[in-house]
């Protein structure tokens, strides 16, 4: 099963010629993901690593049956990728694009209310399904098909999560990486409900960060689990960052109490999460967190 | 990208928010000119530094005169003012700005932001003028309304009155904060600004609603179609040493520490310095160096980390997801023989060919201590330095 990239995807990459493009579409390739072709304004009715490219994604889809994309265009034409994507009504929508200005993820925000597009990112490392592929950066080897359903802002520590989950041979079903942009598409919230209704997935991994107050939001809505629920296991990164600075995600900034780590971790640990005080023993937490 | 109070009332006036009359200067004579040319005989000279708290340090003076402004100017430019938001070291006064006077019947908050969790730009108000929000947040959060501006309408006229009415404010004077909000609109969304704070928002005796303060924050991602405004940068203003990473493309932030930190993600970036802590350790920085960790990057960083003399040991974390883990040591013997580094050095890698990059560390002759996992590297570096001190 796994969520967001199953056995029934088709996906095609906008952006799919350029130097990004290209390269990380030929390791989706090589991690078997069922790749269907790539948009390039100008250079449709070319091949692209053996692929179809088309001008437009509307044209991809028609052609490939595509429903789902992952966007590697650069900032300034990366909100309109994402729209033309949602006016086609591709089911998935990844964008791993870093450093969209808010004001045009506000407008794709907007316009995509009452969609049925799925929208990850912007700024994100993708989504990974062990055994079955994925879009974006993530490094396909470092994952297992196993258990685990993990969601992360950041990208490197959905990597240490991903090898420690793997290690102890508990595996993963799929990685949602969110991205660390202050707007953005799916959330925390989100993906654990998408975590919460996947059969195969046992145990769940958050990754968090100061800033915001996303984690918190997820606390609350794990506290309100009651006959479904699943064990879940988080980390929280920046406890030791001064306050009001800017750790590299634009998301990043602690402004008020409930932004801190300590307060994330907090309100997690009274949701009955297993909060990793490093990110080395996140694997471990998960470990603990099955046991119950 | 943060510009100074003067330039942000410039923007401010031109989008119909009402601010007083000043000019800037760079010297004293300069003041007294700009003085002379004011309305009225009071004035305000102002340091203009980014960073705020400066009326508490001595940085916002009223005077009578305009040989006063030029004295109090004379007395500014150059001094080094030190408030709870530069750090101790605190930041030279090159500018100082020089204003009408006003009479001040009520000091307001107002401040406008993009709210993470709708999406929304924001307006946040209180009555709790020329105190820090932050403060007010934490002690009395119920004295800040929240208004956000649902961005299928845009601002209009009623969001401005609901804002009017939780300050408490006559209808007239209401009326005024109504073209305030709509033009502080404009100018955020016009300008992809990411913050504006309006700290005091005053109603004078004459009921007129008048900006006493301002701040804005640009988006950094929207600046490559904001050319003006980025001709607003002061250098002066910035670290130059967080300047010269951002030409590298690196994610540089100074701290206070002891223990350099080269990691790549920010997200892992902070998980190094959380474990260093408590492993007892104090980080120097928080540097970034991103997914293509080059030769030529890695040299950078080391040379960014080490001009830090309080830098006693420097502890590199590096995932190697993408990037090969053979490519990365190659660039870290290559930087590290590039820069002498003269402090204990710790490497941790993980990821593609890890076994190879490790081999290559081991080879390459120099004193690099080798650590398997993050908490092994962070256990070491901080036993490194506490050794070598």
């Amino acid at each position: 099963m796994a969520v967001l990239i199953t056995r029934e995807s088709k996906i095609i990459c906008q952006g799919f010629t350029g130097a990004q493009g290209t390269f990380h579409s030929e390791k989706a390739i090589e991690a078997k993901t069922n790749m269907v072709g790539g948009v390039t304004p100008d250079k449709g009715g070319t091949e692209h690593l053996g692929l179809p490219v088309f001008n437009t994604v509307a044209e991809a889809k028609e052609a490939t049956g595509a429903n789902a994309s992952g966007i590697f265009v650069p900032p300034p034409f990366a909100a309109d990728a994402i729209l033309e994507a949602v006016e086609a009504e591709l089911e998935l929508v990844v964008c791993i694009t870093d450093g969209i200005p808010t004001r045009d993820m506000q407008r794709v925000k907007r316009e995509m209310n009452g969609s049925k597009t799925r929208l990850v990112g912007p700024n994100c490392p993708g989504v990974f399904t062990p055994g079955i592929g994925k879009i974006g950066i993530i490094p396909a080897y470092i994952g297992l098909e196993g258990k685990i359903g993990i969601v992360s802002r950041s990208g490197t520590l959905s990597y240490e999560t991903l090898v420690q989950t793997t290690r102890t041979g508990l595996g993963q079903t799929t990685v949602i990486g969110i991205g660390g942009d202050p707007v953005n598409g799916t959330n925390y919230l989100d993906s654990l409900e998408l975590f919460l209704d996947d059969p195969e997935t046992e145990g769940i991994i958050m990754i968090g960060e100061i800033g915001g107050t996303a984690e918190i939001e997820a606390a609350d809505f794990i506290k309100s689990w009651k006959s479904v629920k699943k064990p879940v296991a988080a980390f929280i990164a920046g406890a030791a960052a001064p306050p009001g600075r800017r750790m590299g995600h634009a998301g990043a900034i602690v402004s008020s109490g409930a932004e801190t780590a300590d307060a994330k971790k907090e309100a997690l640990k009274n949701a009955g999460v297993e909060v990793a005080e490093t990110i080395v023993t996140i694997g471990e937490a998960m470990i603990n967190a099955l046991k119950g | 990208m943060n510009i100074h109070e003067y330039q942000a009332k410039e923007i401010l006036a031109k989008y119909g928010v009402t601010v007083l009359q000043g000019g800037v200067a760079y010297t004293p004579a300069e003041a007294e000119r700009i003085a002379k040319g004011l309305p009225g005989t009071i004035r305000v000279v102002k340091a203009q530094i980014h960073a705020g708290g400066r009326g508490k340090a001595g940085g916002v003076k009223l005077v009578k005169s305009n040989q006063e402004a030029r004295d109090v100017a004379k007395s500014l430019l150059g001094k080094t003012l030190v408030t709870h938001q530069t750090g101790p070291k605190g930041k030279e006064v090159k500018r100082v700005y020089i204003e009408e006077g006003c009479e001040i019947a009520t000091e307001l908050y107002l401040g406008m932001l993009v709210d993470r969790q709708s999406g929304y730009i924001t307006i946040l108000a209180s009555t709790e003028g020329g105190v820090e929000i932050e403060t007010v947040a934490k002690k009395t959060p119920k004295k800040i309304l929240k208004v956000g501006i649902d961005p299928q309408v845009g601002m209009q006229p009623f969001y401005a009155r609901k804002v009017a009415v939780g300050l408490g404010l006559d209808i007239k004077t209401g009326t005024g904060l109504v073209k305030f909000l709509l033009g502080m609109y404009r100018a955020f969304t016009e300008l992809d600004c990411s913050q504006i704070e309006i700290n005091p928002l005053v109603i004078t005796k004459n009921n007129e609603v008048v900006a006493l303060d301002a701040k804005i924050n640009f988006d950094d991602n929207a600046l490559f179609r904001h050319k003006d405004v980025e001709e607003l940068r002061d250098e002066d203003e910035e670290d130059p040493m967080e300047r010269e990473a951002a030409r590298h493309d690196l994610n540089y932030i100074k701290l206070d520490g002891n223990i350099g930190c080269m990691v790549n993600g920010a997200g892992l970036a902070m998980a190094t310095m959380d474990i260093i802590k408590l492993s007892g350790g104090d980080p120097a920085n928080f540097l970034d160096v991103g997914g293509g960790a080059t030769r030529e990057r890695v040299t950078t960083a080391f040379k960014l980390i080490l001009s830090d003399p309080k830098v006693e040991g420097v502890l590199v974390n590096i995932f190697g997801g993408i990037m090969r883990c053979d490519a990365i040591a190659d660039g870290i013997v290559a930087a590290a023989r590039d820069v002498t580094i003269h402090v204990p050095l710790v490497v941790r890698l993980e990821g593609t060919n890890v076994d190879l990059g490790k081999q290559i560390l081991a080879d390459s002759g120099l004193a690099i201590i080798p650590a398997e996992t993050m908490a092994d590297a962070a256990k070491k570096i901080v036993a490194a330095v506490k050794e070598a001190s």
